[in-house]
């Protein structure tokens, strides 16, 4: 239907009196990709899709959009359109007219803006509604009218404020695969903005995390959850276990840390050697129940909780100066050895399975 | 919902807690419903019975006549006055609604912290502090033929003689009438502005509306149950004023109040009250126009 473009954020900052909200971030987003822009609330994901639609002037740097910079004009002259986190429809119009509301602003004629608009609610499956007010709508139906009004500027780039959160979790599945399969049909850029690394994981080709202004890790969903390149990324996709300690010795591709329990634990990759401390995340599910344990890559502790999920149970066990260590086991795994509350265990894990987490390059 | 929760306890024990759930509401109720019963349920019935009574110069007479309404509705003079009332209603509403409406819109849209909204609010409302009487004669100084204006402008050479239409005139009148009652029209538009989601502003502007069009079609439309509760209010006020007309139009102009003023110095209640009867029949009719116009129940 529409082209797509490249989205760039060159040393994009943004401040709130002296503090940054947004700090410095570069970043590409390529053109037709579904990029995922996740973190924690006020980390400045918003604010950074606000700047990239033009809602929020930027202080420093640039957000250059396809090929153009962009940091001075108005949203509507950007080529990106935003869908709002509350959706942001009109009450007091109809489907049509608010699907029709950008048409009008430029000036279309009434018929031939709302034959328009009549064309783009039966794309979305809505036209049986057409003449309703947005809140005889259910929340799935809202979005695919604030998805409809978004769509008819034609835009080169959809930006997508926390678009699932106010839909109850059913739904929330259902309307993220439809917003990747419109994507998909599109062709068009998305950048969406969420806190959840479910939706981001479903969704992206490209996740970005942001912490505190900056941006700890922009990869593939795939390489977000199996290379975490931070603490706070490891934490944060919520499937690994993070020790960190003192740093002892590395050799080549080979670290060994001490933690404040007095264990050691080898990690393999690349490290700065400058650094005192270092952190290495493992894999909750490639954790084991082993009879013994490994020196470097497992301890022993006891079980402190245990949560059967199912398909898979959880347990925490703390040990080895570690407050919390989850490990996930597959149900039959657990179920023929298993352990309770209290017991003494063994953990191991493959050397391969050690990721060595860096830190964020402080920036200048 | 508040049904639901109240309905719940019945299924319990049906009997025992229905009996005394309801005659608990009604006892809230009775408090409020005392009062308004009181103090304007009755004194309306009395009014619309006394419009039906007899009269000489000293005394009413309970009787069953239609003369009143006869005399008040056949005289071209009440129906020059209500004209006259009807005009200034018409022109300060006009200038309240414009005046509240960018008053309001600054307060909501353009001061950005809520201490200084509150601050600017309460000196709108300092004006109030002081009693309406007084608020309108203290134009008599500011307006009169050796007021401050007059003498200025005269001092100035700019006009060889003092204006005479500023005081004692519609002109008067009016202005009395908005300083008095713009507030009423600032305060239900200031609230309903407050309630407009401030996404939608940000929605208009993404879909390229200039600030213009952001006012005209979005703005304005979510105003109107604010702007048609300030009509309520003005127009009302403005309807039933006579100490105002009286005052500042010098004794020169009239309105239905006045008027009705006059005929009970002059002792002729029930021809006041069939006055009034006719006056609170055009203001509820006024009124329900509006409530047709401009839904205004998710403002209450």
């Amino acid at each position: 239907m529409t082209s797509a473009a490249e989205i760039e954020l060159a040393s994009v900052t943004k401040y709130y009196g002296t503090t940054a909200a947004v700090d410095r971030i570069s970043l590409k987003i390529a053109a037709g990709s579904y990029s995922c822009l996740l973190g924690p609330s006020g980390c400045g994901k918003s604010t950074t899709l606000r700047m990239i639609a033009g809602h929020e002037a930027i202080s420093d740097g640039d957000v250059v959009f396809a090929n153009k910079v962009v940091n001075d004009l108005p949203p509507a002259k950007r080529g990106t359109a935003m869908m709002f986190q509350s959706y942001a429809l009109f009450p007091h119009l109809d489907l049509v007219d608010n699907v029709a509301f950008s048409l009008k602003m430029k000036g279309v004629e009434k018929e031939k803006r709302r034959a328009e608009a009549r064309e783009m609610l039966e794309r979305m499956q809505l036209e049986a509604y057409a003449d309703r007010r947005p809140a005889q709508l259910s929340g799935g139906q809202q979005q695919r009218v604030a998805l409809a009004r978004a769509l008819i500027t034609k835009p080169q780039a959809l930006l997508l404020d926390e678009p699932l959160s106010a839909l109850d979790p059913f739904l929330k599945i259902q309307m993220r695969a439809e917003l990747k399969s419109l994507q998909a049909s599109l062709g068009m850029t998305f950048v969406h903005v969420t806190h959840s690394q479910e939706e981001a994981m479903a969704l992206a080709d490209l996740i970005v995390v942001m912490n505190d202004g900056r941006i700890e890790q922009a990869a593939s969903p795939r390489e977000i959850f199996e290379k975490p390149a931070t603490p706070f990324v490891a934490r944060f996709m919520g499937n690994h276990n993070v020790i960190t300690g003192r740093l002892i010795n590395h050799d080549g591709d080979r670290i060994t840390i001490e933690t404040a329990g007095g264990s050691h634990f080898i990690g393999l990759g690349a490290h700065g050697a400058s650094q005192e401390t270092a952190s290495i995340a493992i894999r909750t599910d490639h954790v084991r129940l082993a009879d013994e344990e490994t020196p470097g890559f497992g301890f022993s502790g006891f079980v402190t909780n245990v949560e059967d999920l199912g398909a898979m149970v959880k347990l925490s066990v703390q040990g080895a100066g570690i407050e919390t260590f989850t490990i996930v086991l597959r149900d039959a795994d657990y179920f023929a050895k298993p352990v309770k509350t209290g017991d003494a265990v063994h953990l191991s894990w493959a050397e391969t399975e050690t990721v060595v987490l860096g830190e964020v390059k402080a920036s200048k | 919902m508040s049904d639901a929760e109240a309905n719940a306890p019945k299924a319990i024990s049906p009997v025992r807690s229905f009996s005394i759930a309801s005659l608990s509401a009604y006892l809230q109720a009775l408090p409020l419903a005392l009062i308004l019963g009181a103090f304007l349920l009755l004194p309306i019935i009395m009014i619309a019975v006394v419009s039906f009574w007899d009269y000489d110069f000293a005394r009413m007479y309970p009787d069953f006549v239609t003369f009143n309404y006869g005399e008040t509705l056949g005289s071209w003079v009440t129906w020059k006055t209500y004209l006259n009332t009807l005009r200034y209603a018409a022109m300060v509403w006009a200038v309240t609604l414009v005046i509240g409406f960018w008053v309001a819109y600054f307060l909501a849209f353009h001061v950005k912290t809520a201490t200084i909204q509150t601050v600017l609010f309460l000196i709108c409302t300092v004006p109030f502090l002081t009693s309406n009487i007084i608020r309108m004669i203290s134009w008599i100084p500011v307006l009169g033929r050796n007021g401050l204006i007059n003498t200025a402008l005269v001092d100035l050479g700019l006009i060889p003689a003092p204006i005479e239409w500023l005081l004692y005139s519609d002109f008067a009148v009016v202005l009395a009438m908005v300083h008095l009652y713009s507030l009423f029209m600032v305060v239900p538009i200031f609230n309903t502005m407050m309630r407009i989601d401030r996404s939608l502003v940000e929605a208009a502007r993404d879909a390229g509306a200039s600030g213009w069009q952001i006012l005209t079609n979005v703005i304005i439309p979510l105003a109107k149950p604010g702007m048609a509760i300030g009509t309520i209010f003005v127009v009302t006020l403005v309807m039933a004023d006579f100490i105002t007309v009286q005052v500042m139009s010098g004794g020169q102009s009239a309105s239905v109040a006045l008027m009705m003023k006059n005929e009970m110095s002059l002792l002729q209640y029930p021809a006041a009250a069939a006055n009034a009867v006719i006056l609170l029949t055009l203001v509820l009719i006024m009124v329900a126009g509006i409530l047709r116009v401009v839904d205004i129940r998710k403002e209450l």
